[in-house]
């Protein structure tokens, strides 16, 4: 039993060290994820909670909260732009630390409740002011965020691997004996994915509305038009990665290494509020990261065609961009 | 003979490791079936993928109906690849309506299906048919655009006999509608059976060009003696004939018939086993690539 375990145990190591691009790739993914890890949660301890502080500038001695362990305080100058950020939960706490002390809190934030003790711990005369607006939850700020990553596993994994076993199987290199070019080709998946998508996105949006409800202040209509962006987007994405290669190891990988830096940075589960400059203008490089701005701002402000233009603009951009590039690098057949 | 309809000039094909083709020249008249015979490795399927356009020769060129090739060649050629996929879950209508679409003219999906005889499994997915039905759907994608020219590379490899002669019999069908085939094969039978005119390709080159029976005219005498190897021995490797070995069975070709046997026989050759017969394609392949064809 061995030997023949010994033979195949061998075999399989061949085959893995002589295709390259495998190779290369499993060698120098674990040292990008440990820089990126190092760059994106190195540091001290990440804080617990994100309070905001009415004030140009955050002085320490101002207050006893403000020496607070695992809480983050983040300068606010306007107040209305602070108060909308609590009420989308991209905020625990707002404070006013100038007497009379007052504060702000999204009564549907858990974290906001604990915020809150660990203020009138340190200032027990602070006074809690109503919050204007709607307070919206958790769930709220979080469905945007769950429908994108959908959208992203499916773009991303569903065209990629099909095109990736239309290549193996030789259908690709049949088809390729027809006067069908490759830009047709690519453009008939990606509209067949996003058919698939906007199905099953509106099939997710009704029915999570039906079962919990949440909060829908813009034109569905824009909606729409933010999901077909960035699908066309992500799908043309994930077809420059297939457009190419044969390897389904080298192209799974290559894919997990799009999805999890987006998946940690785009915003699906948490707010990049309060993290290094640099870390939000490079999370901007996603399609993901514009596609949930875009998305919130019609679902939780009501945001016009105005207002999330640019991102719409680069979710376009970047879709034909991607498409170009994988009809540029496509190969039908198995080099 | 009419004017090409394809012309193959100076191709030549090099990968890093090795030369696949190496300067490779004929022209195909319209209206024939044309052989491109070899052993595995003579470059020949290497040589019709270039020709299919799918491929681009390292140099040389291939030129359609006077034209290098372009979309007029892709919408007027039908292909039938030594291995293809089609997609699982489409039927076989599904899948001739596909390809269908992907061409500007072309024959009706239903009449596709009659003339490969798929009626009855036109409903049925593809992951579904059996080898010899899936070479017939294959067949038939090639037909869907009512082309021109027809490549088969090995069609009827790995089919049953019985699935192989069906085969054999569409292809005629085809044949007799005028259509310009290029047939590579291992089959010297399918070889004889079809092609009116053949190329044999050895390291990449061609060593014979010509109708079948002519090459079999030039290269050999009236008939051949067969042979077990074991049943020639050495001393008989001396005598004064034109002797072919093979890995099997060694061939004598001779005019004489009369004087090759007393030869023979004064050499102590036992001729018990010994078989008389005219040549064919199997033994001029051998006597110019000194390979057994499926070597």
């Amino acid at each position: 039993m061995m030997r023949r375990l010994l033979a195949v145990l061998h075999a399989r190591n061949l085959e893995f060290l002589r295709d390259r691009g495998t190779l290369l790739f499993t060698l120098l993914l674990p040292v990008m994820v440990v820089i990126g890890m190092g760059f994106v949660f190195g540091g001290p301890q990440r804080p617990l909670f994100k309070v905001g502080v009415l004030a140009e500038r955050i002085e320490p001695g101002t207050s006893s909260f403000l020496r607070e362990r695992y809480v983050q305080f983040v300068p606010e100058a306007r107040a209305e732009q602070a108060e909308s950020r609590l009420a989308h939960q991209q905020l625990d706490l707002l404070v006013d630390l100038h007497p009379p002390v007052r504060y702000w809190v999204n009564s549907d934030s858990p974290k906001g409740y604990i915020a809150e003790r660990l203020l009138l711990a340190a200032e027990p005369a602070a006074r809690r002011e109503a919050v204007r607006g709607a307070a919206l939850r958790y769930v709220d700020w979080l469905f945007p965020g769950i429908l994108g990553m959908n959208m992203m596993f499916s773009c991303l994994f569903g065209v990629g691997y099909v095109v990736l076993r239309y290549r193996k199987s030789g259908f690709l290199k049949r088809l390729h004996a027809t006067p069908l070019s490759a830009f047709e080709f690519l453009s008939a998946q990606v509209l067949s994915r996003l058919l698939l998508i906007l199905v099953v996105t509106t099939i997710l949006y009704l029915g999570i509305g039906a079962i919990i409800g949440f909060h829908s202040a813009g034109s569905p209509s824009l909606l729409v038009l933010v999901a077909v962006l960035s699908a066309l987007s992500m799908i043309a994405l994930g077809l420059t990665i297939a457009a190419r290669f044969s390897s389904e190891e080298l192209v799974g990988g290559l894919l997990n290494l799009l999805t999890w830096p987006m998946m940690l940075l785009s915003g699906i589960w948490f707010s990049l509020e309060g993290s290094p400059r640099w870390v939000q203008w490079g999370a901007h490089v996603f399609p993901l990261t514009h596609a949930l701005d875009a998305a919130r701002a019609v679902m939780l402000d009501g945001a016009g065609l105005r207002q999330i233009g640019p991102n719409l603009l680069y979710l376009a951009a970047t879709a034909l961009a991607f498409l170009a590039f994988g009809a540029w690098s496509f190969r039908w057949r198995i080099d | 003979m009419s004017a090409p309809l394809l012309e193959v000039s100076d191709l030549v094909k090099q990968y890093p490791a090795t030369t696949a083709v190496a300067g490779v020249s004929f022209a195909v008249p319209e209206g024939i079936c044309f052989g491109l015979l070899g052993p595995n490795g003579a470059g020949k399927t290497t040589t019709v993928e270039i020709m299919e356009g799918i491929l681009p020769p390292t140099a040389g060129q291939v030129r359609y109906r006077g034209e290098p090739l372009g979309t007029r060649f892709r919408e007027e050629a039908g292909i039938l690849f030594q291995k293809t996929a089609l997609q699982d879950f489409l039927t076989v209508r599904q899948s001739l309506a596909l390809f269908r679409g992907l061409y500007q003219r072309g024959l009706e999906v239903e009449d596709v299906i009659r003339l490969c005889a798929l009626e009855k499994l036109a409903n049925r997915e593809s992951r579904k048919l059996s080898g010899g039905q899936q070479q017939r759907l294959l067949l038939a994608i090639a037909l869907v655009n009512d082309p021109a020219v027809l490549f088969l590379d090995e069609p009827t490899t790995g089919l049953d006999p019985q699935a192989r002669r069906s085969f054999w019999d569409l292809v005629q069908s085809i044949k007799a509608r005028r259509k310009t085939i290029i047939l590579t094969t291992h089959y010297m039978e399918e070889a004889e059976l079809l092609c009116d005119d053949i190329a044999i390709m050895d390291r990449g080159r061609l060593v014979a060009r010509g109708a079948p029976r002519q090459l079999l005219h030039e290269h050999f005498a009236a008939v051949l003696l067969e042979l077990p190897r074991q049943d020639f021995p050495a001393q008989a490797r001396e005598l004064p004939l034109t002797v072919i070995e093979g890995t099997e069975r060694v061939e004598i070709s001779t005019h004489d018939l009369d004087g090759t046997l007393r030869l023979l026989l004064q050499a102590q050759v036992p001729l018990a086993r010994l078989r008389i017969r005219p040549a064919n394609l199997e033994d001029l392949f051998l006597e110019l690539t000194g390979k057994e064809l499926r070597a």
